[in-house]
């Protein structure tokens, strides 16, 4: 048996965090005080939740249980559930999120006035809580009520920027939310009135004998079909990305380092989790849900390459590229095995610490550019940014699979995962064809920025960057360096949170 | 078929006005409208579950007394409370989303004076270009 105070982690990193997002609106407004409580709010929460790791992979330990909320036992009460998987999960979730913030202190300072700061802190907080608690939860309506929460708190994160464009950005990202978590609240009810349960345990039990006795396929169908595509549109799956783009690109460069992170993955934690824990994979298959993805995934993986070589603004260009990885993942999740599950876990990871440090790294440049974000600006800027450049650098390496980095161990488990299946031969072109194609809009911007520029130093007169912003970019390459190379006993350990999850 | 759809009249109600909300919602190009669509929408849901919970014959989850200073406490006697707290639960989050969908709305309509989304997408490039020209005649001016 667990230990009682890694049995009460799951609970306490949402509660830490909630309380964070109340106490921090009563700080002073126009100091810089929010902030730093938010990132050792999230610290805090990273550090618990890699105790929990520890103690749950700690040998002779039980590797997943259920933390009921309040005093009602498993059918009718609410659960959290705690397994190796999301304890990595929420690890990484909080050490990207604090790496963000951090990274970009100084550009957010410039970006959102003084008195708006606060409400950005208390939106970072309540985003971290809901994915958190999207991670963390097993209950089914609750994951609803995060993925609200998540929405408001994404969108206005966008919004906090001054301008026209994120109002407009904002509300093209809010009316396509909007219409995926209708649809998800549609298809939980229905699940509801299918299986008389939320808890995703007692569904998956109510679902196997409906499946068994053949009783309302369609509904079920209906119902599955419905709730992934609502959590598809919010995660940005390819053809309902079109709001992804602005919405990323306009942003300020945390809002967008933590969006295309980590929001996303949110969501496609919470399919996977419906997937594997409420329907099962023999009834995925069944229901041909698996099929659908894969495709999709397909051409996620192509076209957000294509789109992103369309970019000649650098945030947009990085923006359309995370479309193209989130078809890994799904490409992943459609494969309906364990190994591919977890590969698209480990995929998640690696995107998870990999786009941050790039959308940090294109802050710094354009900022070394004089706040220019077209890609011929930022001719020579390496020279100016050294950390950003390589941070630019091994974030493009990373995302072409280059041998070392961390998207190379996550390529390698998806491919090795494909092999299983009957659609290896799609599986393995379109991550080569998705290869080449990151590596024709990556490459360019990689030479663009090291090519010296005869009156390249006289223009930028931008300020040097802070310690803050070296050190996180230190974090972020060393991590994408020990995915890279010491990715085989994090797949064994992400493995072995699937088979629990 | 038909009968089936007699029998479900509420569920029925339901489908059709979800859909005509996720239309609206998706279709309009004017944002309060595109607002009032998501309403409808939920609205719908609400109506679902609603239906769903009703049970010819029951109570509401509150305890009866039976007459003897006791309560009655056969679960046969009442509804199950869960839709209707799944009711609350999603009236709350839809207006708060319908709260913070309105005040984006109002803040594009200070900077465009539209409600339309295409027409502020439209102005948004009008401005860029002008802009644009602006700079690069300034940049003319100074190597000139």
């Amino acid at each position: 048996m667990i230990n009682m105070f890694a049995y009460n982690i799951p609970f306490a990193s949402i509660f830490i965090m909630m309380v964070a997002a109340i106490v921090t609106p009563l700080l002073p407004k126009r100091s810089r005080i929010p902030e730093k409580l938010s990132c050792y709010a999230i610290a805090l929460v990273a550090v618990l939740s890699a105790y929990l790791l520890y103690a749950l992979t700690y040998p002779g330990q039980s590797l997943s249980f259920n933390f009921p909320m309040g005093h009602f036992p498993a059918p009718w009460g609410n659960e959290l559930r705690a397994g190796p998987l999301e304890a990595v999960l929420s690890l990484v979730f909080c050490v990207a999120m604090l790496l963000s913030l951090t990274g970009n202190f100084s550009s957010t300072a410039e970006d959102i006035a003084p008195g708006r700061r606060q409400i950005f802190c208390v939106l970072v907080n309540l985003l971290t809580a809901s994915l958190l608690a999207l991670t963390y939860t097993n209950d089914l309506f609750t994951a609803y009520v995060f993925i609200e929460i998540n929405t408001i708190a994404a969108c206005a994160i966008v919004a906090v920027k001054e301008g026209a464009e994120t109002a407009r950005a904002a509300l093209r990202y809010l009316v396509m939310s909007l219409v995926g978590s209708g649809l998800v609240m549609i298809a939980i009810c229905l699940l509801y009135d299918l299986t008389g349960h939320l808890l995703m345990q007692n569904m998956h039990g109510a679902i196997l004998v409906l499946v068994t006795t053949k009783s309302y396929m369609i509904p079920l169908t209906v119902s599955l079909a419905l709730i992934t595509a609502g959590l598809a549109i919010k995660s940005a799956l390819y053809p309902f990305a079109s709001w992804l783009p602005d919405a990323h690109g306009t942003s300020t460069n945390a809002s967008s380092a933590i969006l295309s992170g980590l929001v996303l993955k949110g969501h496609i934690f919470t399919i996977i989790k419906i997937f594997y824990r409420v329907f099962g994979l023999d009834v995925i298959h069944m229901l041909r849900m698996d099929t659908a993805i894969f495709i999709l995934g397909l051409v996620a993986m192509i076209m957000g390459s294509v789109h992103a070589l369309r970019q000649n603004n650098v945030k947009r260009m990085i923006a359309w590229s995370s479309v193209a990885q989130v078809g890994y993942i799904f490409l992943g999740v459609g494969l309906n095995t364990t190994a591919g599950i977890a590969a698209a876990c480990l995929h998640i990871i690696v995107h998870a610490c990999v786009k941050p440090m790039l959308f940090t790294a294109a802050g710094g440049l354009s900022n070394a550019a004089g706040h220019k974000k077209g890609l011929h600006a930022l001719m020579g800027t390496f020279y100016v940014n050294t950390w950003a450049g390589l941070g630019l650098i091994a974030g493009a390496c990373s995302m072409m699979g280059i041998p070392g980095f961390a998207g190379f161990a996550s390529k390698l488990s998806l491919t090795l995962a494909s092999f299983d299946s009957s659609v290896v031969v799609w599986a393995l072109a379109a991550l080569a064809t998705s290869s080449v194609l990151n590596a024709l809009y990556y490459v360019p911007a990689v030479i663009v920025i090291m090519t010296h520029h005869k009156d390249a130093h006289k223009n930028f007169t931008a300020p040097k960057p802070t310690k803050l912003y070296k050190f996180s970019m230190f974090i972020f390459l060393t991590l994408n360096f020990y995915l890279g190379l010491f990715c085989v006993p994090l797949l064994r350990l992400i493995t072995r949170g699937v088979n629990v999850l | 078929m038909l009968e089936k759809l007699l029998l479900n009249h509420y569920e029925a109600a339901a489908v059709i006005l979800s859909g005509i909300g996720l239309t609206n919602l998706l279709l309009q190009r004017n944002l309060i409208k595109k607002i009032i669509g998501l309403n409808i929408m939920d609205t719908a849901v609400y109506l679902f579950l609603a239906a769903k919970g009703y049970v010819e014959g029951r109570a509401a989850p509150i305890l009866i007394e039976n007459g003897s200073g006791g309560w009655l406490t056969s679960s046969a006697l009442y509804v199950n409370p869960v839709p209707a707290g799944l009711v609350l639960t999603g009236i709350v989050v839809s207006v708060s989303v319908t709260a913070f969908a309105l005040a984006l709305t109002l803040k594009l309509y200070e900077s465009y004076g539209t409600l339309n989304i295409d027409e502020a997408l439209l102005k948004m490039t009008e401005e860029q270009e002008q802009l644009e020209a602006v700079i690069e005649e300034a940049d003319e001016e100074v190597l000139s």
